[in-house]
């Protein structure tokens, strides 16, 4: 085994969230390596991602955190220069009946007081910026204009590009084997390949979270739960918004879609029940589940054909909310893991986060964000718009 | 209005007349009843379909096959592949020009069901040569076979060829026409009662619970789910890189027989080939065939791949066949128009200063194939058994790919324990060797005999094929029956000698064999030769030109006789009455004056990396410059390719480039080892979502869809 090599920071994962943190890291003037299983970034559930990103939640840490990614993502191209397609879309949570209405409605107070535009819109108002939505039975909706959308795969290359720029190292097709903790300190991080130490690892390995933290000794509450999704063909620009319809129906609970910049419709579906573990090959009843409830929500879409579908996981917690922070028990070991399928959107707002953590110039809210989020919380509370 | 049909060919005869009406930009046009619209826009002279909407590039068709995207035009407001859509009478063709607009559909609640399961034994994707010989060996123990097939006729690429097949005549109908055989195996399929078809019917996907997405003739979603499943699907045509690649005009060798040999349309006037294995040498004569003149053959290896059979027809045409060379570039504004082609080094590396400039209207791609394997890989990541047969199993001639079926047809049952006979371990042998690439070429001998009646075998590579020693009545010509690989032999028998009946001369897959005829005269000989090009205008008494096997002229010469033995339709043999010491000699006869070589411009040496601007991913319109600095850049996963330059994320899902890709990586000096590949991920074709969703309504539009 070669002598170890040393750095500031090591990440587990060169995902959606790890590959903005060694960015803003290695920006920040730290030494960074990444440690990715496979072979490029963003190859696990990254690119499984539709691009949806809102601060339109019920947490306010989350609302923050994501907030911030739509600061960092919406002057991305100003700032860096690459087009990651970001586009001001909106969302709109729509309600086809009470329970959604009430829950949807309940929540504008705490969500206009954390700064977000957000209104209630009627169903003829909100068939402004949704033209073709289906009229019959709508109540309403919310509608928050400057959240939006982004491509993953362009974002996370984005990121790798920059970061690496900044002087992050990036290991692809190595994998963590053991991580060694002496005295509640991290003594190595050791892989299939060579051997490190660090003074912080973050463990932003996603679904594959609960692994690399066993290697610590600290079990975390993270399961995956697998989703599928689908694009269709492209079709002439027909609106903007992100529409999610949080009805529970037979087979499936949310129901979410949007029209992509390049013409093509992207829509996923949770199931329900949920449906635990690794799993990546398509089931048999999602483009029907999938193409009858799109095709209820725009019946103008049913002459769209399908082109694509595919099937990820979302690392899931029992409050649905961000495992975030530091650990009690492990000096230096930080987690950005448990996303529930939000690791897109929340990603560069963790990373700006952590970069502040590990510098040591957190702010207040920044603050809360970890005290709300952390490991050692009760896992009692649900987020109501997952 | 020039009519782009073609009414009369040696071999095809189609009766069926243009009685459909449609209308392309609002102009009335007549389509044959089924036939598609790729096939209809070509009969009436429309050969660009659409324009792409990244770039306005034209497109064209381009594998005529389903499974690329370049054909897409608007039937009835809604975009469709032309070369799988048939026309409907009155149906409306547009271009697709910029993204399709969607029809507007009344707003009101739309109820989907869920969709029908089938159950079965075996489920066979592909009723090609592989998938209808395991249908009939299945079928005939009883076994409940699904067999599906996306196009309207079963077949496969059988139904495209028009030649005599080689092969074993036993164990593979060789002799016979691919579209002969085609008819064969699918009467015995059609007569078992355990086997269920389903045409115009494509498989989408396979899922984690084992089940098969199946588009039923076009507008039904079901599932099946099958205890085995079986790839027949074939192959899928290679493509070929150089700037100008996407041009309309430029297209698989298989589109074209698709067009010529399934449609009878005459899609070009002059036309330029690529490849010089089978399929472009086939391709070849098929143009010919079609009344099409061959401008020449590019081949980039010293010797053609293919037949050497295959490749001497041509050389009789006259066709120039320039091997150690390249396609530099294709040109045209909206269409092909000219094409640069090059002498390569040992490298493969084009020659400054050998550049020649064709003129050509249509450029056929035939650099091989590769098997449509995604629906094995994926039945594997799911557990579901799966086997292959054929082109999806390993890429050789057809007549392997039916002995292939056989085989895999016969272990299916075996696994289901319906079979209680051993397979015969010379069934894997005879496989083999219905495999094997060409071997060795021999010199030909010249003969000196000049006496009695005998045939000439101008045959002197070893391939597998043995028709003439088993249609010798007299068992006078003898094929290794071990390994009908070896030469054919003539045994002069003076007891019972050759009786003159020509079979041989007829049934020969390579028109490799004459009879000659000393009988008459000690001056003059008479040969009989196979023809099968147009021969309504040859009469007796007409001089005709004859040639040695390699195309050389050996003189002028009478027609005594012309006649069809009565099962070898489609065979013309012509007697013509030469000197007796030619007579050995001449191999064929030319009809059609010999092309000259078409006149052809010197250019000026092209830069390094001259594919940089060539197309590589033709859906998302990606070029093999911007790959090839990310290769550069040292990225080795494709999927990385995909994110930052969507190859392979279009219509098709990679289903030309990937393979490009590969062998770009390949050129670049990196093992494919060292790259990481793209997961295979469903719908394999597109699928309107209404039928996804299996909407029951009575709506035009959502009709439309399906």
């Amino acid at each position: 085994m070669n002598q170890e090599q040393v750095y500031d920071v090591i990440i587990a994962g060169a995902g959606s969230v790890g590959t903005p943190t060694a960015m803003y890291l290695a920006q920040a003037g730290l030494s960074v390596l990444v440690l990715e299983t496979l072979p490029s970034c963003g190859q696990a559930s990254n690119k499984h991602a539709i691009g949806g990103v809102r601060a339109t939640h019920s947490d306010p840490a989350k609302i923050y955190l994501c907030a911030d990614s739509i600061d960092i993502l919406s002057t991305w191209q100003e700032t860096y220069g690459d087009d990651i397609e970001w586009r001001s879309g909106g969302y709109s949570f729509v309600a086809y009946d009470e329970n959604v209405e009430a829950n949807l409605k309940s929540l504008l107070a705490v969500q206009k007081s954390l700064g977000l535009n957000i209104d209630w819109l009627s169903a003829d108002q909100i068939l402004q910026p949704i033209p073709g939505l289906q009229p019959e039975g709508l109540r309403g909706g919310t509608f928050s204009p400057e959240d939006g959308s982004a491509s993953p795969l362009k974002t996370v290359a984005a990121f790798y590009e920059h970061a690496k720029n900044f002087g992050a190292d990036f290991h692809f097709n190595e994998k963590v084997r053991q991580v060694n903790v002496e005295h509640g300190h991290i003594q190595w991080v050791i892989t299939d390949r060579e051997r490190y130490t660090c003074r912080y690892f973050i463990n932003a390995a996603g679904s594959w979270a609960g692994e690399v933290s066993a290697m610590l000794g600290v079990p975390l509450p993270v399961q995956p739960e697998a989703h599928e999704a689908a694009i269709t063909e492209p079709t002439q620009p027909l609106f903007d918004a992100m529409v999610v319809d949080m009805r529970p129906m037979p087979g499936s609970n949310n129901f979410y879609f949007y029209q992509h910049p390049t013409g093509k419709i992207i829509f996923c579906l949770t199931p329900d029940p949920p449906i635990l573990g690794f799993l990546n090959q398509n089931t048999s009843g999602f483009l029907t589940a999938g193409s009858q409830r799109l095709i209820d929500l725009m019946p103008k879409l049913m002459n769209l054909r399908l082109r694509r579908s595919w099937r990820g996981t979302y690392p899931m917690t029992p409050d649905g909310l961000p495992i975030l922070g530091s650990v009690d028990s492990v000096d230096g070991y930080i987690l950005a893991t448990g996303l529930c399928g939000q690791g897109f959107m929340l990603g560069p707002g963790i990373a700006r986060l952590l970069t502040h953590l590990v510098e040591g110039c957190l702010n207040p809210q920044e603050q809360a964000c970890l005290e709300s989020l952390n490991l050692q919380r009760a896992f009692t509370s649900e987020e109501r718009l997952k | 209005m020039t009519d782009y049909r073609i009414h009369s060919h040696p071999i095809l005869h189609d009766n069926s007349k243009p009685t459909i009406p449609f209308y392309w930009k609002n102009q009335q046009f007549f389509a044959k009843p089924g036939e598609m619209i790729a096939s209809a826009l070509y009969a009436n002279g429309i050969r660009i379909f659409s324009h792409h909407p990244k770039d306005n590039a034209p497109q064209g068709i381009f594998c005529a096959n389903g499974q690329c995207a370049q054909c897409m035009v608007i039937a009835d407001g809604l975009p469709v592949k032309a070369c799988m859509t048939a026309v409907r009478s009155d149906m409306r063709i547009t271009p697709a020009e910029g993204l399709p607009m969607l029809p507007e559909v009344p707003m009101q609640k739309y109820l989907g069901a869920p969709v029908p399961e089938y159950a079965v034994e075996v489920l066979i994707i592909g009723g090609g040569p592989a998938g209808l010989s395991a249908a009939k060996e299945l079928g005939e123990l009883g076994v409940q076979v699904l067999l599906i097939d996306d196009k309207s006729k079963l077949g496969g690429k059988l139904v495209l060829q028009t030649h005599r097949f080689f092969g074993s005549k036993e164990a593979v109908f060789a002799g016979t026409r691919g579209i002969d055989i085609a008819k064969k195996l699918e009467e015995q399929v059609q007569a078992l009662q355990s086997v269920t078809v389903w045409l115009s019917s494509t498989a989408i996907g396979i899922f984690e619970d084992h089940s098969v997405g199946v588009l039923r003739e076009g507008s039904e979603y079901v599932l099946v789910h099958p205890q085995v499943l079986l790839v027949a699907t074939g192959a899928r045509e290679k493509s070929l890189a150089f700037p100008g690649n996407t041009l309309p005009g430029i297209y698989g060798a298989g589109a074209f027989q698709t067009l010529v040999n399934r449609d009878l349309v005459r899609p070009c006037q002059n036309l330029f080939i690529v490849g010089g294995g089978n399929v472009g040498l086939i391709a070849g004569y098929h143009a010919i065939q079609a009344g099409i003149h061959v401008a020449g053959l590019v081949e980039a290896a010293p010797q053609c791949g293919g037949y050497k059979v295959h490749q001497d027809k041509l050389a009789r045409s006259g066709v120039p066949i320039y091997t150690s060379h390249t396609v530099l570039e294709a040109i045209g504004t909206d269409h092909l128009e000219k094409v640069v082609i090059a002498q390569v080094d040992e490298h493969f590396q084009p020659i400054p200063g050998t550049e020649k400039r064709f003129s050509c209207d249509t450029l056929l791609i035939a650099v091989g194939l590769d098997p449509v394997d995604e629906f094995i890989r994926k039945a594997q990541e799911v557990g579901l058994p799966v086997y292959a047969a054929g082109d999806a199993n390993e890429i050789a001639e057809a007549s392997a790919a039916i002995f292939s079926g056989k085989i895999v047809g016969t272990e299916i049952a075996e696994r289901l324990g319906r079979s209680t006979e051993p397979i015969p371990q010379d069934w894997y042998r005879i496989e083999e060797i219905l495999k094997s690439k060409p071997g060795k070429t021999l010199p030909e001998m010249p003969l000196s005999q000049n006496k009695g009646v005998f045939p000439v075998l101008h045959c002197a590579q070893e391939i597998p094929c043995d028709p003439c020693a088993r249609v010798c009545p007299r068992n006078l010509i003898q094929v290794d029956p071990e390994d009908i690989r070896s030469l054919p032999r003539f045994l002069q028998d003076e007891q019972k000698g050759c009786t003159g009946c020509l079979r041989c001369v007829a049934v020969c897959p390579g028109l490799a064999i004459t009879l000659v005829d000393f009988r008459k005269s000690q001056k003059t000989a008479l040969v009989s030769l196979p023809y099968e090009l147009q021969a309504e205008n040859l009469k007796i008494g007409d001089l005709v030109e004859v040639t040695d096997t390699d195309g050389q002229s050996l003189g002028r010469f009478p027609v005594l006789r012309l006649r069809q033995l009565p099962v070898y339709s489609g065979t013309t043999i012509v007697t013509v009455e030469t000197p007796t010491e030619l007579a050995t000699r001449i191999a064929g006869l030319r009809l059609i004056a010999q092309s000259k070589p078409e006149p052809f411009d010197q250019v000026k040496q092209f830069p390094q990396d001259l594919s940089d601007e060539a197309y590589i991913c033709r859906c998302e319109r990606v070029k093999v410059g911007e790959i090839r600095s990310l290769i550069r850049a040292g990225i080795r996963d494709i999927n990385q390719i995909k994110a930052l330059t969507r190859a392979s994320m279009g219509s098709c899902g990679g289903k030309t480039c990937l393979s490009l890709i590969k062998r770009l990586y390949e050129a670049e000096g990196i093992p494919l080892s060292e790259v990481a590949e793209p997961p295979v991920r469903p719908v394999f074709v597109e699928v309107p979502l209404s039928v996804l969703a299996n909407i029951q309504t009575d709506n035009n539009h959502a009709e439309g869809a399906k």
